[in-house]
C-alpha cells in the first residue's frame, strides 16, 4: 500500500512540497508575505493562466501540445474589445462568441493534426502565428473595454471576510480546476485521453474513438485559452494583441511542473494547479523584491520547467530499474 | 517528368510566380542599377534581406529538421547574439572580438540544446521552447531591456558593405551555404545527418554517434542564428533584445518547409531551403508592397506554410495523386 502510493504521487507530492517551501521561504524572506491578501492576489493574477493550463494539461495528456494558447488569448481579449467597445455587442454575448471562436479555432487544428497527421507543434506553431496576426488585424493597439457588466462584474465576487472578495476571475478559475479534475477522471473522454497518450495505437485496437477524442482534446483547450482571454479583460479592462507572449510556455511548465509527463499518459489536473500556483509565488516573490529584473521571471520559469522534466526522467528511470 | 520529381521544382515554381506578380503589379520590380561600385535594386534586397535572417537561420533549420528534430530558439538566440556583439563594441572591442563574442555564445546556446536533447533526452520542441524563453530573457537581462545602439564601422560595414559589387551578407551567407553543402555532401557527414533523422536507433546499432550529429547540427543552428542576429543589430547599428528575431523562427521553418525537406526528418536538401528562403522574403516583400501591416505579415505566412505541410500530407498524396516520395536533392 505504502509502496503503491509513494510511486504514483511521488511528482505531485513533490510538487506541494516545492510549493509549501518557496512560499515558507518566501515569508520568512519578506515581511507581510504570508497574509491572506497576498494570497487572493496571486491567484487573481494567474486566473488566466490557471484557466489555459488546465486545457493544456489535457492536451499533453492525449500526446500532443498546443503552442497557439498565448495568441487565442490575445485574439479574445481584442475581439471583446472591438465588439464590445466598436459594435455595441452585449458583453456576455461576446463572451460567448469569443470562446465559441477558440472552441472552433482547437477544433480545426485537431482536426488538421489528425486527419493530415503534420505534427501537432507544427499546427499549433502556424495557429499561433495566425491567431496572433488576426489579432493585431483586428486592432494594432491596445483598447480599453468601457462596458457596465465589466463593471458590474468587477465588483462581484465570493466575499471571504475582513474586506477580501474572491472575484469572478479567479472564481471560474476554481470551477474550471474542480471540472477539469472531473472530466479527467470520472468521464469516458477523459479516459479515452489517458488512452490515447499512453498509447495511441493500442487506443485505437481497442476501438475508442481516436480522432474525436484528438479533435476533442484541442477544442477544450481552445476553449479554456477563449476563457483565459475572457478572465484576463476582467482583470485589465482592456483588450492587447500583444497579450500573452509566451503564454504556451507557462502553460506547459505549469502542467509539467504539476507532475504531467511530457509524452501523454500520464499526470493531474490537479498537479497543474499546484505548477500555476508555484509559477505565481515566483512571479509575486520578483514583484515584492523591487530590485530584481522582470527577465529573471522568463528564465526562472525556463529553468523550473526544465528541473521537473530532469526530476520526472530521474524518477522514471528509478522506477524501472 | 522527371524534372516534376526534384523537390526544387515547386518552391522554383511558387518564386517564379510571385516575381511575376510583382513585375506586373509594382513597375520597376526588376530594375537593378550599379552606383558607387555596387549593385541596387529591389531583387538585389531580396537577396540581401533573405540572406541575412532567413536564408542563415534555414541553414541551420534544414540540418535540424533532417534529424527529426526542431530548433524554436533560433529568434532568441539572434537577440543575444545582437546585444552581446553590441556590448562588444560599445566597451571598445574591435569588430573581430565583438562577432566573436556574439557567435561564441551562440554557439554554446545551440550545444545546451543539443544536450539536453542528445544526452538527457528531452524532446527538441520542449528543449528549444525552454531555450526560446529563457534565451529572451538573457537578452534582456544583458542589456536591461534597453536597445543598445552602437557607432562601429566596420560592424556596421557586415551587414551593409559590399564584395565585388553584391552586398556583404549574401556573399557571407551564400558562401557559407555552399560550404556547408560541399562539405556535407562530399563527407559522410551528411549521410549521417540523414541517417540519424531516419531512424535513430539503426543508426546507432550501425555505427554512426548519433548522439554527436545532433549536438553538432544543434550547436550549427545555434551558430547560424548568431551570426543572423549579429548581421540583424548591424543592419541598424543597434541591438533592440526584445525585437531581435521575434518570431523569426517560423520564417525558418517556412523556408525549409517550403524547400521540400519533410519535417519528419531522414532527409535534406540545402539548396532547396535557399530558395524556400528567397520566397519567404519576396513574399514578404510583395506584403509589404500590397500594404499589409509588418504585425499582420505571419497570418498569409502561416496559411502558406500550412498548405505547404498540407501538400507534403502522406493521406492528401494517398487520395490525390500517385507520386512517389520525392527525391532529395
Amino acid at each position: 500500500m505504502n509502496r503503491i502510493f509513494a510511486s504514483r504521487l511521488l511528482p505531485l507530492m513533490a510538487t506541494g512540497l516545492v510549493l509549501v517551501a518557496l512560499f515558507a521561504a518566501a515569508g520568512a524572506g519578506y515581511e507581510n508575505f504570508l497574509s491572506a491578501r497576498v494570497v487572493l492576489n496571486l491567484f487573481k493574477d494567474r486566473a488566466f493562466l490557471g484557466v489555459v493550463a488546465v486545457g493544456m494539461t489535457f492536451v499533453i495528456l492525449s500526446g500532443g501540445i498546443d503552442l497557439s494558447v498565448g495568441a487565442v488569448m490575445a485574439f479574445t481579449t481584442v475581439f471583446l474589445a472591438k465588439v464590445i467597445g466598436g459594435l455595441g455587442w452585449s458583453a456576455p454575448v461576446a463572451m460567448l462568441a469569443a470562446v465559441g471562436i477558440g472552441v472552433g479555432f482547437g477544433m480545426f487544428q485537431g482536426w488538421v493534426i489528425h486527419f493530415f497527421r503534420i505534427p501537432a507543434f507544427l499546427v499549433t506553431l502556424a495557429g499561433m502565428f495566425l491567431a496572433r496576426g488576426m489579432a493585431f488585424v483586428v486592432s494594432p493597439r491596445s483598447v480599453e473595454i468601457r462596458s457596465a457588466f465589466y463593471d458590474d462584474l468587477g465588483e462581484r465576487g465570493l466575499p471571504l471576510g475582513e474586506g477580501l472578495l474572491l472575484t469572478v476571475g479567479p472564481l471560474v478559475y476554481l470551477v474550471v480546476v474542480a471540472a477539469g479534475m472531473v472530466v479527467a477522471h470520472g468521464t469516458r473522454f477523459g479516459r479515452n485521453v489517458y488512452a490515447l497518450g499512453g498509447n495511441e495505437a493500442s487506443a485505437a485496437l481497442m476501438g475508442l474513438p481516436v480522432g474525436a477524442t484528438r479533435v476533442g482534446v484541442y477544442a477544450l483547450c481552445g476553449g479554456c485559452a477563449a476563457l483565459g482571454g475572457v478572465i484576463s479583460t476582467l482583470a485589465l479592462s482592456s483588450g492587447d494583441p500583444t497579450r500573452g507572449t509566451g503564454l504556451e510556455l507557462d502553460a506547459i511548465a505549469a502542467a509539467v511542473i504539476g507532475g504531467t509527463v511530457l509524452t501523454g499518459g500520464r499526470g493531474w489536473v490537479f498537479g497543474t494547479f499546484l505548477g500555476v500556483l508555484i509559477l505565481g509565488t515566483i512571479k509575486t516573490i520578483l514583484d515584492f523584491d523591487g530590485s530584481l529584473d522582470p527577465a529573471w521571471l522568463r528564465i526562472a520559469s525556463g529553468g523550473l520547467l526544465l528541473g521537473f522534466i530532469l526530476l520526472q526522467k530521474l524518477i522514471a528511470r528509478r522506477s524501472v530499474s | 517528368m522527371k524534372v516534376f520529381r526534384s523537390t526544387l521544382v515547386w518552391p522554383l515554381v511558387a518564386l517564379v510566380v510571385l516575381l511575376v506578380f510583382n513585375a506586373v503589379a509594382s513597375p520597376g520590380f526588376f530594375h537593378v542599377e550599379w552606383k558607387d561600385g555596387r549593385l541596387f535594386g529591389t531583387v538585389v534586397d531580396i537577396f540581401n534581406q533573405g540572406a541575412r535572417v532567413p536564408m542563415l537561420l534555414a541553414l541551420g533549420m534544414t540540418l535540424v529538421i533532417a534529424t527529426g528534430g526542431v530548433d524554436l530558439s533560433v529568434g532568441s538566440i539572434m537577440a543575444v547574439s545582437g546585444a552581446v556583439a553590441a556590448m562588444q563594441v560599445n566597451a571598445g572591442a574591435p569588430m573581430v572580438q565583438a562577432v566573436g563574442a556574439g557567435l561564441g555564445l551562440a554557439t554554446l546556446l545551440g550545444l545546451v540544446n543539443g544536450v539536453l536533447i542528445a544526452r538527457v533526452g528531452l524532446q527538441p520542441i520542449i528543449a528549444t521552447l525552454v531555450m526560446m524563453v529563457a534565451g529572451r530573457g538573457l537578452a534582456m537581462l544583458l542589456t536591461g531591456s534597453q536597445m543598445v545602439p552602437f557607432a562601429n564601422r566596420s560592424l556596421t560595414w557586415l551587414a551593409n558593405g559590399s564584395v565585388g559589387g553584391l552586398p556583404v551578407p549574401v556573399v557571407l551567407v551564400l558562401g557559407l551555404a555552399v560550404v556547408t553543402g560541399w562539405v556535407l555532401r562530399r563527407t559522410a557527414a551528411g549521410l549521417f545527418i540523414e541517417a540519424t533523422g531516419d531512424n535513430e536507433k539503426a543508426s546507432r546499432l550501425a555505427g554512426i554517434q548519433t548522439g554527436g550529429v545532433r549536438l553538432a547540427v544543434y550547436g550549427f543552428s545555434g551558430f547560424c542564428a548568431g551570426l543572423s542576429g549579429v548581421l540583424e543589430a548591424a543592419n541598424i547599428s543597434a541591438a533592440d533584445p526584445a525585437r531581435i528575431g521575434d518570431t523569426r523562427e517560423l520564417d525558418a521553418i517556412f523556408a525549409v518547409v517550403a524547400g521540400g525537406t519533410a519535417l519528419t526528418g531522414g532527409r535534406f536538401s540545402l539548396a532547396g531551403s535557399v530558395v524556400g528562403a528567397l520566397l519567404l522574403q519576396t513574399l514578404t516583400l510583395t506584403l509589404y508592397n500590397q500594404n499589409v501591416a509588418p504585425a499582420v505579415a505571419p497570418v498569409p505566412k502561416a496559411v502558406v506554410i500550412l498548405a505547404v505541410c498540407l501538400l507534403h500530407s502522406p493521406r492528401l498524396r494517398a487520395r490525390f495523386g500517385k507520386r512517389t516520395q520525392p527525391v532529395a536533392a
